[in-house]
């Protein structure tokens, strides 16, 4: 029973995903489009898992919403704190650094929410990721104490990452 | 009336708004004398600067009652693939050490950008060479 589900919807949230946006794109909520986005969203997840073997299996995503509304109200706080920094810091006395993030996240998904997130926020730009994928490189725009960015990185986002993608 | 005057007062905040952030980005832009700096500013004006404008958009078409929630699409797919591109860029800068160098990783060693693939060498999703 679970091996039929998992063939037919490799991708559980991509097929819910690809329902939404196909009902946004629509921008009116009409049964026919609800039912055209749920077929889409079964027939390209399945075309296309030649190319996607590995699924996330573990993925909450009620934590995933709070997650969302976290970095949503970073970016507006790390927003404001940046007009700051731009408007009012002298070039000389702006002092940007790299920081290095050592990964405790293993899943290729879960990096990359980390990483989009870490340039979202502004303030901070992931730059690179170390070539085994340990470390994740992030230039910070300006900063006076490096570890205190990187202790907020790992306790604000990796923590909670990590029990997002189990 | 009285919500439509509101929902003007709205869009018109929203759009300064969105119009400040897009200067601070541009201003930093200018500002900046290096590229992993000058790196910060679009960031900055593809997630507010640009959510702010679309929000006033959202709350124009709600109030004219013509709703359209197309917004919160571009808005989506513009958080998808603006780190992309600063992703990109950050890599150019470090391949062309236009930057300063970045200190070496903890565990792993070197940085991906910089590492030259050996002869021989298994790289993960490749087939053997």
């Amino acid at each position: 029973m679970l091996r039929a589900f998992y063939w037919l919807l490799p991708h559980p949230f991509l097929t819910l995903l690809l329902a939404v946006i196909w009902t946004l794109l629509q921008n009116e909520v009409s049964a026919g489009m609800v039912v055209v986005g749920i077929i889409l969203g079964i027939l390209i997840p399945w075309a296309t898992s030649i190319w996607w073997p590995d699924t996330p299996k573990g993925f909450r995503l009620g934590r995933m919403a709070v997650y969302s509304v976290i970095v949503i109200w970073d970016i507006l706080v790390a927003n404001v704190r940046v007009a700051w920094i731009v408007l009012t810091v002298p070039n000389a006395k702006l002092k940007p650094a790299w920081i290095v993030v050592p990964l405790e996240l293993v899943q290729p998904e879960a990096i990359t929410v980390l990483a989009g997130t870490i340039t979202l926020t502004p303030g901070t730009v992931s730059a690179d990721l170390s070539d085994e994928g340990h470390s994740l490189l992030v230039h910070v725009l300006h900063t006076d104490d490096p570890d205190a960015d990187l202790a907020e990185i790992n306790n604000r986002y990796q923590r909670r990452l990590k029990e997002i993608f189990i | 009336m009285t919500v439509e005057i509101i929902a003007a007062y709205a869009t018109a905040l929203c759009l300064l708004g969105g119009s400040f952030f897009i200067l601070v980005g541009v201003i930093g832009l200018l500002k900046f004398n290096d590229p992993m700096t000058r790196l910060h500013a679009p960031t900055k004006v593809g997630t507010l600067g640009i959510g702010m404008l679309l929000l006033a958009s959202m709350i124009h078409s709600i109030v004219l009652g013509a709703v359209s929630v197309h917004e919160v699409l571009i808005m989506a797919f513009l958080f998808v693939t603006a780190p992309i591109s600063a992703h990109f860029i950050a890599k150019i800068a470090i391949h062309g050490r236009t930057c300063d160098n970045p200190p070496p990783p903890p565990r792993d060693d070197t940085w991906s950008t910089l590492s030259i693939p050996k002869e021989g060498r298994k790289v993960a999703g490749l087939p053997d060479s």
